[in-house]
């Protein structure tokens, strides 16, 4: 890339869009995440009879279903960033490419 | 001698020595060597990642953390898999885009080459080298058991085959023993964990209920116990695991075997499937242990422990639910394990020789690719030279510790560093080298002056540092040595590298300019 590459991509009203939206992306489901793991961590540290409760009269505890939870959601949320990144972005993206490629 | 668990296990090194040889008439060129030619598709990339995570440690491990305490096994596990989402949104893709065959290719992108390569070369080799001592001592260990064959041997034949595979197959032989044995691992405990749950009458509320009746903590085993009563201890040891992966060499390595960022997505979202699949299956293996292995005699010695000690509950089990055929795939399962991890750190420490001091700042990037090769064959030879003798020298020392300083200087060391290239346009050579070493020298001082090192290891009385994860702190440091060494930093070259990261930026969001696979 030479430097009037960089200038004319950095300017280009997709990229920009390609930035925002991915920054968006990334942003949302990075927040996400850290506040569904620190937040158990949390709960973990200050409250752990919240999560030994009985999850519904027998022994199976809350704690139990909380930790599956977190397990799927983390799966479920790579799925949501996969999907967007393959549906939205990348289509975006190849038409910055094109569009910058001369 | 266990001779089914031999016969199957020599089955497996047969295919996997195969697997080798038609893997070295593919390996020509450097890109061959360290990255399989960046020809792999998502899911074979995800399984391997999978398999790098699904070690012996987290197989015998948390299933035997889990049969000792019941839920706090799950809080590690937990902490391994949450890490990887964030990997998958902060890093993966502009990894991707900007690396060629080293996470130090990314640092160095804009900053320059000799300083930043030998700060990442050494975070690199130092984590390699820990692991791979914590492998083999374990590894030399749980074969002694397995197999009946001295220590020694066990040893040596790990370090034996780990040259084999990295110096003629290269990345492509050791991705494939890496998917190999992650396909007979998920394929052996998911048939593990059948077996429990049909002894339970498929109800997992069953299988807890008499885990609790029959366990000396009774329902205790179902809520968080003892383990991360202290917040502090618990969010830096979360922060530790998280970011500790993310600052693998031999993991982050993987983000270039795929051909562009699209694949190195999916491998992530495959990964963390598998992963997360493995975990729930450990949870029914350890708690279904509880009862299966737990309340059988047969598997206590005179005093009532353990035979061959708590980590051998899943191999009990399996006994247990498939008799003495499937306690020889278990082990033969859980050798090729050991033998696929120890490839893939000693690939990337070769790498890190080859590639970062010997290229680019030896050579100054004009050595050929033969050289380079040749580099790291050798290279590789040295590594299992010393991981051989260190895992002799250790056979005795508790290194308990190891793996946990591993993720301490691998989140403190590279994490940081390569985010901060990656996303703040302020880095420069100065302050990424400063990070780097803040990190390492926090991490490693914290830890010896933690209760795990300074109480446990050096039998003090107490220990001088109250918390027994660094992480925390030894990040912080680095992020802040990285800061404040970038900011103060007024020279010329500080100012140029700060007007690179704008290109840098560009081929990071686009892929615009990223290396592609080498075409076959």
């Amino acid at each position: 890339m030479t430097p009037s590459d960089i200038e004319s991509i950095s300017n280009h009203p997709d990229f920009r869009q390609l930035v925002r939206r991915k920054r968006r992306l990334n942003g949302s489901l990075t927040a996400a995440m850290l506040v569904i793991y620190y937040g158990f961590v949390l709960l973990v540290a200050f409250s752990p009879s919240t999560l030994g409760q009985s999850l519904s009269g027998g022994v199976t505890s809350v704690g139990m279903l909380v930790g599956v939870l977190i397990v799927l959601l983390s799966f479920a949320l790579t799925g949501i960033y996969v999907y967007r990144a393959n549906n939205v972005l990348d289509p975006l993206n190849d038409k910055v490419k094109q569009e910058c490629a001369q | 001698m266990n001779w089914t668990a031999i016969g199957m296990f020599l089955l497996f090194v047969v295919f996997t020595l195969g697997v080798t040889r038609w893997a070295a008439l593919r390996t020509r060129s450097a890109s061959d060597f360290y990255t399989a030619g960046g020809g792999l598709s998502g899911m074979q990339n995800g399984l391997a990642i999978a398999g790098d995570m699904i070690s012996a440690a987290s197989f015998l491990g948390i299933s035997a953390m889990m049969f000792l305490n019941g839920y706090d096994g799950l809080l590690y596990a937990l902490g391994v898999l949450a890490g990887w989402p964030i990997i998958l949104f902060l890093i993966a893709e502009r990894l991707r885009n900007l690396g060629k065959y080293t996470f130090a290719d990314v640092v160095s992108y804009r900053l320059a080459q000799t300083p930043v390569r030998l700060t990442s070369a050494f975070g690199t080799l130092t984590v390699a080298l820990l692991y791979l001592v914590a492998q083999m001592v374990g590894a030399g260990k749980l074969i002694e058991l397995l197999f009946g064959i001295s220590y020694l041997y066990a040893v040596i034949l790990v370090g034996v085959l780990m040259v084999f595979y990295v110096t003629f197959g290269g990345m492509l032989a050791t991705t494939w023993v890496q998917i190999i044995k992650a396909v007979m691992l998920l394929s052996g405990t998911t048939f593990m964990a059948f077996m429990v749950l049909k002894h339970f009458g498929f109800s997992t509320e069953a299988m807890f209920a008499s885990a609790a009746a029959v366990h000396a903590k009774g329902t205790a085993i179902m809520a968080p116990g003892g383990l991360l009563s202290n917040p502090v201890d618990a969010i830096s040891l979360g922060l530790g695991m998280m970011f500790g992966t993310a600052g693998l060499p031999h993991i982050l390595m993987r983000f270039f075997t795929v051909s562009d960022a699209k694949e190195a997505r999916k491998s992530v979202f495959y990964a963390t499937g598998f992963i997360g699949y493995f975990y729930l299956l450990l949870i029914v293996i350890g708690f279904g242990a509880i009862v299966m292995v737990g309340t059988e005699p047969a598997y206590r010695d005179a005093s009532g422990a353990i035979i061959g000690g708590g980590n051998m509950i899943a191999v009990h089990l399996a006994q247990a639910v498939g008799g003495n055929l499937f306690l020889g795939f278990i082990s033969a399962v859980a050798f090729a394990t050991i033998l696929a991890v120890v490839a893939g750190l000693a690939l990337s420490g070769a790498s890190a020789v080859s590639h970062d001091l010997y290229a680019c700042v030896v050579r100054k990037g004009k050595a050929s690719e033969q050289d380079e090769i040749r580099v790291s064959r050798v290279a590789t030879l040295v590594i299992g030279v010393l991981a051989i003798i260190l895992g002799l020298m250790f056979e005795s020392q508790n290194i308990a510790f190891l793996s946990g300083l591993v993720l301490a200087i691998a989140a403190s060391v590279n994490f940081p560093v390569l985010f901060l290239s990656m996303f703040w346009k302020g880095l420069t050579t100065r302050g990424a080298v400063a990070g780097s070493l803040a990190g390492l020298v926090s991490a490693v001082i914290l830890l010896v002056l933690s209760p795990v090192v300074w109480v446990n290891v050096l039998h003090h009385d107490k220990a001088l540092f109250p918390y027994s994860n660094p992480a925390l702190f030894s990040m912080s440091a680095a992020f802040l040595a990285a800061w404040a060494f970038s900011v103060s930093d007024r020279s010329a070259r500080a100012s140029e590298e700060r007007g690179r990261y704008l290109a840098q930026f560009i081929r990071s969001m686009t892929g615009i300019g990223a290396a592609s696979a080498s075409k076959h």
